[in-house]
C-alpha cells in the first residue's frame, strides 16, 4: 500500500438546507487502495461523493494526488425515458471503442443496438462501469456498486473490478451496505454517520465491537490521523 | 398563391423547432416551451408601439424571462415548469393589453403573408445556427439528464449548458412566433417531438424524426391556411397534431417497441 496519496481529505463539512450532513470528516487514501464507504442510511455518503464530485457546497479541504482523471458510476441513473442506445451512450466519451469497452465488463457487442431503458440491473450496471473506465481514470468512485444485480453478478461485478484495479492500478472509493463485500473485495473502510466513526482494516466490519460502533450509535466521532490506516 | 418564402421560413423553423423541442421533452419542461412563448408577447406589443422589429422585441422579452427562471430555479430548486407556470402567464395578460387591437389576432396566431426575402434569409441562419449550437451541447445534456453526478465526473457544468440552451430555445421561439403566434408557437417545439419519441429506438433517430415533423407541421400548416385563407398557427397545430395521431397508430398496428 505504499505510494502517494491519491485523495486526502481534511476537516470536510456539508451543510444543506440548515442540516449538518457531514462534519469534520477527514481521511486519505493511496494509489491503487480499494477504499469502501460504510454507514447506515442517511449517513451522508453519497453526500460525500457529490463532495468530492464538487456538486454540494463544503467547507473543508479536497485534495486530489496531482492532475487525476475521475471515473464515476452512479447509483440512480434515469434511463427509461430516454431513447438512448448503449452504443450511444458509449460513444459519448471517445476514449476508445465502444466495443472494446463493453468487452472489458464482460458484455457483448450485440448489447451495443439496445436501448439503455430496457437493459436489465446487471447490464446497465456493466454498462456504466464500461463507461467510467474507458478512458482509464486513476480513481473510481461507485456508488453501491451492485443496485439491482443478482447474486451472481454480484460477484463477477466485483471479480471485474478487482481485476481493473489490480491491472489499471486504479484506486477505487465504493459505498457499500454489504459486510462480505467490504471483508472481501476492500483495502480499508471508512465508516460515516454524519462524520468519520472508523477509519481502518477493511475485515474489521466482521468485528461485532467495530460493527456497533458504525451501526449502533455506540462510536463516537473520530478525526483520524492520515496516513494512519493505510500507512 | 402561397409565399416561397413563407415555406422556406417554415421548413427552417419547423426544423430547429422540432430539433430543440426534442431536448425539452426529454427534460420533461414541455410546459416551459408553452408558458415560455407566451412572454414573448409584450415584447412583441413593445416592437409594434415603438416601432421597432417586433421579433427582437419578442427575443430580448423571452431570453431575459428565460435567464431570470434559470437563476432563480438554481437557488430555489424548483421546477422549471413551476416557475414558469407562476409567472409567465401574467406576460400573457399584460402582453394582451399592451398589442393594439388590429395587430392582436396576428401576434397571437401568426401571419406568413408578409414574409420578406431578408427574413426568410435570416430564419434560415438563426435556425440552422440553433442547430448546429445545439447538436454541440447535445450530448452534455442528456448526459445530465441520465445522471448530475455522471456528467460532473465528465466535467460538464449543467447550470451553462441549460443557459446557453435556453439561449437558443428563446432563438427559435421568436421565429416560431411568426407562423404561430405567440399562444400555440409552443405547439411547435413539443408536439413533434412528443410524436418522435414514441416511435425512435436511439437518439440519432429521435433528433432526427423530431426535426422533420417539426418541418413538416409547419409547411403543411402554411399550405392549408393559405388555401383556406386562415390564420397559419391554428393550421399548423391541426396538421402537427395529425402527424401525432399518424405515428400513434402506426406503432400501435406494427406493435412497435423502442428496444
Amino acid at each position: 500500500m505504499s505510494g502517494e496519496y491519491i485523495l486526502t481529505v481534511s476537516d470536510l463539512s456539508v451543510t444543506l438546507q440548515g442540516q449538518p450532513i457531514l462534519s469534520g470528516v477527514s481521511f486519505a487514501i493511496r494509489r491503487g487502495t480499494t477504499l469502501a464507504v460504510v454507514g447506515p442510511n442517511g449517513a451522508g455518503k453519497s453526500v460525500l461523493f457529490r463532495a468530492l464530485l464538487g456538486l454540494v457546497p463544503h467547507t473543508g479541504s479536497i485534495e486530489w494526488g496531482g492532475k487525476v482523471k475521475i471515473g464515476y458510476v452512479p447509483q440512480i441513473v434515469s434511463v427509461r425515458d430516454i431513447p438512448i442506445s448503449v452504443g450511444e451512450f458509449l460513444s459519448m466519451r471517445r476514449a476508445s471503442s465502444p466495443s472494446e469497452a463493453l468487452r472489458s465488463v464482460g458484455l457483448d457487442a450485440a448489447v451495443m443496438k439496445k436501448n439503455l431503458g430496457v437493459l436489465s440491473g446487471g447490464q446497465l450496471r456493466r454498462v456504466l462501469i464500461a463507461w467510467a473506465v474507458m478512458d482509464r481514470p486513476d480513481i473510481l468512485l461507485f456508488d453501491e456498486p451492485t443496485t439491482g444485480v443478482d447474486l451472481d453478478s454480484e460477484e463477477a461485478i466485483y471479480d471485474m473490478l478487482r481485476r481493473l484495479t489490480r491491472e489499471e492500478r486504479m484506486t477505487l472509493i465504493m459505498i457499500s451496505h454489504e459486510r462480505h463485500i467490504v471483508n472481501d473485495y476492500s483495502d480499508i473502510m471508512l465508516a460515516l454517520d454524519g462524520c468519520v466513526k472508523y477509519f481502518g482494516d477493511s475485515h474489521e466490519i466482521m468485528n461485532p465491537d467495530i460493527q456497533k460502533v458504525i451501526y449502533r450509535e455506540e462510536g463516537l466521532c473520530i478525526v483520524p490521523t492520515v496516513g494512519e490506516a493505510d500507512g | 398563391m402561397v409565399d416561397a418564402f413563407s415555406v422556406i421560413v417554415g421548413v427552417a423553423v419547423g426544423l430547429a423547432a422540432g430539433y430543440l423541442g426534442a431536448i425539452m421533452v426529454l427534460e420533461k419542461m414541455a410546459l416551459v416551451g408553452d408558458a415560455l412563448s407566451h412572454v414573448a408577447l409584450p415584447g412583441l406589443a413593445l416592437g409594434i408601439l415603438y416601432g421597432f422589429n417586433p421579433f427582437l422585441g419578442a427575443f430580448v422579452f423571452l431570453f431575459s424571462s428565460a435567464l431570470i427562471i434559470w437563476y432563480i430555479q438554481r437557488f430555489t430548486k424548483l421546477s422549471f415548469d413551476t416557475l414558469v407556470g407562476a409567472t409567465f402567464t401574467l406576460a400573457l395578460a399584460i402582453g394582451i393589453l399592451l398589442v393594439p387591437q388590429p395587430d392582436l389576432l396576428e401576434a397571437l396566431f401568426g401571419d406568413v403573408s408578409k414574409i420578406t426575402g431578408l427574413e426568410a434569409a435570416i430564419a434560415v441562419v438563426v435556425s440552422m445556427t440553433s442547430i448546429v449550437l445545439t447538436t454541440l451541447i447535445r450530448k452534455r445534456i442528456v448526459l445530465g439528464l441520465i445522471s448530475e453526478e455522471l456528467a460532473a465526473s465528465f466535467g460538464v457544468n449543467i447550470a451553462v449548458v441549460n443557459l446557453a440552451y435556453l439561449l437558443l430555445v428563446s432563438l427559435v421561439v421568436a421565429m416560431g412566433i411568426r407562423i404561430t403566434g405567440t399562444l400555440l408557437v409552443g405547439f411547435l417545439v413539443v408536439t413533434p417531438a412528443a410524436a418522435a419519441k414514441t416511435i425512435s429506438p436511439n437518439l440519432s433517430r429521435y433528433f432526427m424524426l423530431s426535426s422533420a415533423f417539426g418541418s413538416l407541421s409547419a409547411v403543411a400548416g402554411i399550405l392549408v391556411s393559405d388555401f383556406l385563407s386562415q390564420p397559419p398557427g391554428p393550421m399548423v397545430v391541426l396538421s402537427g397534431v395529425s402527424i401525432f395521431i399518424v405515428v400513434l397508430v402506426v406503432r400501435w398496428m406494427t406493435k412497435y417497441s423502442p428496444i
